[in-house]
């Protein structure tokens, strides 16, 4: 994306840290076993009860979140709802097969049905709020929060709107997280010797749900800007650093620039190799954290990396248990660079005003 | 930024119901063939009473075409089987070093293949065969789609049930008008599956019949299957490759309705807004509009709340108007790309199609569907409607250059 003024007014997250809500626990919490779950807050607080009732989980999640971030940032109706995620609703999805199969196609009730389509949880905030404005939904694995920012930063580009509410959401079900791990995704098990260790193949599950409210109207109400969101596929471990040098000079930055590195080591070697040859290079005096040691794998966690970019730029102290090092408190420009699968990698620009 | 700059359409493909290709659909079209009748592809218990729209091909003769391997999904199958005619039919063989995008759209991705795999996996979780799950994802079938048309610059899947194609092509043409894309292929595909037809089913909105759109005594509709992509070209794209423009993307609006999570308002709201949104974005009157390719389920609640929301614009001057799900039946997710297909061929040759099997004009609505096909006639912007579960609604208008 070209420079364009977007700022980011407010950020919620649900995460498996019990972060939802102000005043941070100061503690870290681990995965049990090769899987994290979030830690969902009191719903009622935000969702009339009755409705609660009827969401699945990702429901649940996604809408608290987003009812929160509007909530932060003192917007009743945004101008637009764009929702990123890779798996969709599989908690209704996975109902509605299994009554397929026991039922053999017959007499069947809707309910599971209707609340597995991937533009669900957009589609109940947008109910919720009664907001009739842009709604959208994107469902591309490791892009599809990646999609829905750029989508967001665009419409705000275009002055369609002065205000977009963007997020994403990701679940994993016991099903899921059983057939990904046949595909060798995770751990067989957790390792006790550190998230980053590599004496084991594979990652840990992760699961989330992050929305943000940007604006492209300067004023006392930003926290940060987003400078810029880059997306590439299937590049080669090797490639990576150019594609990183020409992503920050399209923004006239140079790496000395940059106060902060976010990067989306996940705990498997040959998914960090690359990681780990960019901290030999461009990264080299870096201040670089990683991420995914409280928020686990998932194709949207990148939603949760700008959370965290977010929360450091707001107050690097309060955040600072989150973070595996010391950092230093004078955070202004973060970069975040991500990957997942070695397929879907993206370059993600945030800093204070 | 270039919000100002055209975005043109340079071709098309797709493949349904009625036809492998543009030709046939067009014969099928001209000849008022509908594609709906008894499943022959699906495994269902549902064989002998709910007619469906297939694909009138087996996965292994799809893969053929696709030049892919046969135990892929049926949506990769069908999406590239379109996208490779569309920039055929455009004259595109390669992207000459522009930037090129693939933005997609379906609502249920590698389901056809995930309700086999799922159950064998409920009996014993470590049952089933990986490779039918590892295309579930929407994104998936993009993927694969992208790397059989050599696009590698940017891939996106939009996924908001009916109106994910409409989506998916109009978030192309603004990456191309903010300077992002020269080159975007755009639409959608969706295999017929289990999951859809039972879901579909257990809501009472199918016909046990060939549907009816917007008649009086419509009883449901009819799903389908298929993909329809396009291609948009920016004013750069146009030299660089030669092409030759058919139409322009002039109009798009994304509203939603935010009155039920599958039902439609019957005062319209969100179909009101999107045809509203579309037609300002492109700064033409109603009564510019020579030809509406409406959403038309044949469900009695879309049609009366589509056909209300048309009321409020049009009144009293309607343009031409049908549905050709009444041939292609429900694509979902395809259904906007199929019909782009359809709204771009309009105008490049002068067709209006039929709404088949209308008798009775609905009593809420002053106005009913064309029942002929008609061609040469001077067809200068069509609007093309999408609306769908979540209160999704979404108008596209093509213009003649």
């Amino acid at each position: 994306m070209e420079e364009a003024n977007i700022y980011i007014n407010a950020v919620a997250g649900i995460s498996p840290q019990s972060v939802f809500n102000e005043g941070f626990s100061q503690s870290v919490i681990k995965p049990s076993g090769n899987r994290f779950v979030c830690m969902e807050p009191d719903y009622d607080e935000l969702i009339d009860a009755k409705l609660i009732r009827r969401m699945s989980r990702i429901i649940k999640m996604g809408t608290a979140a987003a009812l929160k971030c509007l909530q932060q940032a003192n917007v009743e109706i945004p101008g637009g709802i764009v929702m990123g995620t890779a798996y969709g609703c599989l908690q209704d999805t996975e109902i509605f097969l299994k009554r397929i199969i026991d039922y053999k196609e017959e007499m069947l009730t809707p309910t599971a049905f209707i609340q597995s389509t991937h533009n669900t949880v957009g589609a109940q905030i947008a109910l919720l709020l009664q907001c009739h404005n842009y709604n959208n939904t994107f469902v591309q694995s490791g892009h599809s929060f990646e999609s829905a920012l750029l989508d967001g930063a665009l419409l705000l580009k275009e002055d369609e709107m002065n205000e977009v509410l963007v997020g994403a959401a990701d679940e994993i079900t016991p099903a899921s997280h059983a057939i990904l791990e046949r595909f060798g995704l995770y751990k067989k098990q957790a390792g006790d010797n550190g998230f980053y260790n590599y004496t084991s193949k594979g990652t840990v599950a992760g699961e989330g749900a992050c929305f943000f409210l940007l604006s492209n109207v300067q004023g006392e109400k930003n926290i940060a800007k987003l400078n810029g969101i880059e997306t590439f596929l299937d590049v080669p471990d090797e490639e990576v650093e150019n594609k990183i040098n020409q992503f920050l000079a399209a923004h006239h930055l140079s790496i000395n620039d940059i106060d902060l590195i976010i990067a989306g080591r996940n705990g498997d070697k040959k998914n960090d190799a690359v990681y780990d040859m960019l901290d030999k290079n461009i990264f080299t005096d870096k201040q670089t954290i990683n991420y995914k040691h409280l928020c686990g794998e998932y194709p949207t966690s990148s939603s949760f990396a700008l959370w965290l970019a977010l929360k450091l730029v707001k107050d690097a102290g309060a955040a600072q248990f989150l973070c595996n090092q010391i950092i230093n408190r004078d955070v202004k420009k973060i970069l975040i660079y991500n990957h997942y699968l070695h397929t879907y990698h993206s370059l993600l620009l945030a800093g204070a005003c | 930024m270039q919000t100002g700059s055209k975005v043109y359409i340079a071709g098309a493909g797709i493949i349904s119901a009625i036809g492998n290709n543009i030709a046939q659909c067009i014969a099928a079209l001209e000849n008022s063939n509908a594609g709906i009748g008894e499943m022959q592809q699906l495994t269902s218990v549902h064989k002998k009473t709910l007619p469906v729209a297939e694909v009138k091909a087996s996965n292994k003769i799809l893969a053929e075409w696709a030049q892919l391997p046969a135990n892929i999904t049926r949506t990769a199958l069908l999406g590239t089987i379109a996208a490779r005619e569309t920039l055929h039919n455009a004259g595109i063989r390669n992207f000459n070093g522009l930037r090129a995008g693939l933005l997609s759209a379906n609502s249920v991705g590698g389901m056809d293949k995930t309700e086999d795999f799922y159950a064998l996996f409920l009996k014993d979780n470590t049952a089933g065969r990986l490779r039918n799950v590892i295309n579930h994802e929407c994104g998936s079938a993009t993927k694969i789609m992208a790397n059989a048309l050599g696009i590698k610059d940017f891939i996106t899947t939009v996924s908001t049930a009916c109106s994910s194609s409409a989506n998916a092509i109009f978030f192309g043409a603004r990456l191309i008008k903010n300077n992002i894309l020269d080159v975007v292929v755009a639409g959608g595909a969706d295999a017929l599956t289990r999951f859809t037809l039972n879901g579909f089913n257990s809501l009472m909105i199918l016909d046990n019949e060939a549907c009816k759109p917007f008649d009086e005594n419509r009883k449901g509709l009819n799903l389908g299957e298929g993909a329809g992509y396009i291609v948009m070209l920016s004013e750069k794209a146009l030299q660089v490759l030669n092409a030759q423009p058919v139409c322009t993307l002039s109009g798009y609006c994304n509203a939603n309705d935010a009155y039920h999570q599958t039902a439609s308002s019957p005062s319209g709201t969100g179909s009101f807004l999107a045809m509203k949104g579309a037609l300002q974005k492109s700064g033409l009157q109603p009564s510019a509009i020579d030809y509406i390719n409406l959403h038309g389920t044949g469900t009695k609640n879309n049609d009366v709340s589509e056909g209300t929301a048309i009321k409020e614009i049009f009144d009293p001057h309607y343009p031409k108007m049908s549905s050709t799900k009444s041939f292609t039946g429900h694509t979902l997710g395809a259904s906007g790309g199929i019909e782009a297909v359809f709204s771009m061929l309009a105008i490049q040759r002068g067709f209006i199609y039929p709404n088949l099997r209308f008798t009775t004009q609905m009593k809420e609505l002053p106005f009913m569907p064309e029942t002929t096909f008609a061609k040469g006639v001077e067809v200068n912007h069509v609007l093309s409607n999408s609306f769908g579960f979540g209160g999704n609604c979404s108008s596209l208008i093509f213009s003649k250059i």
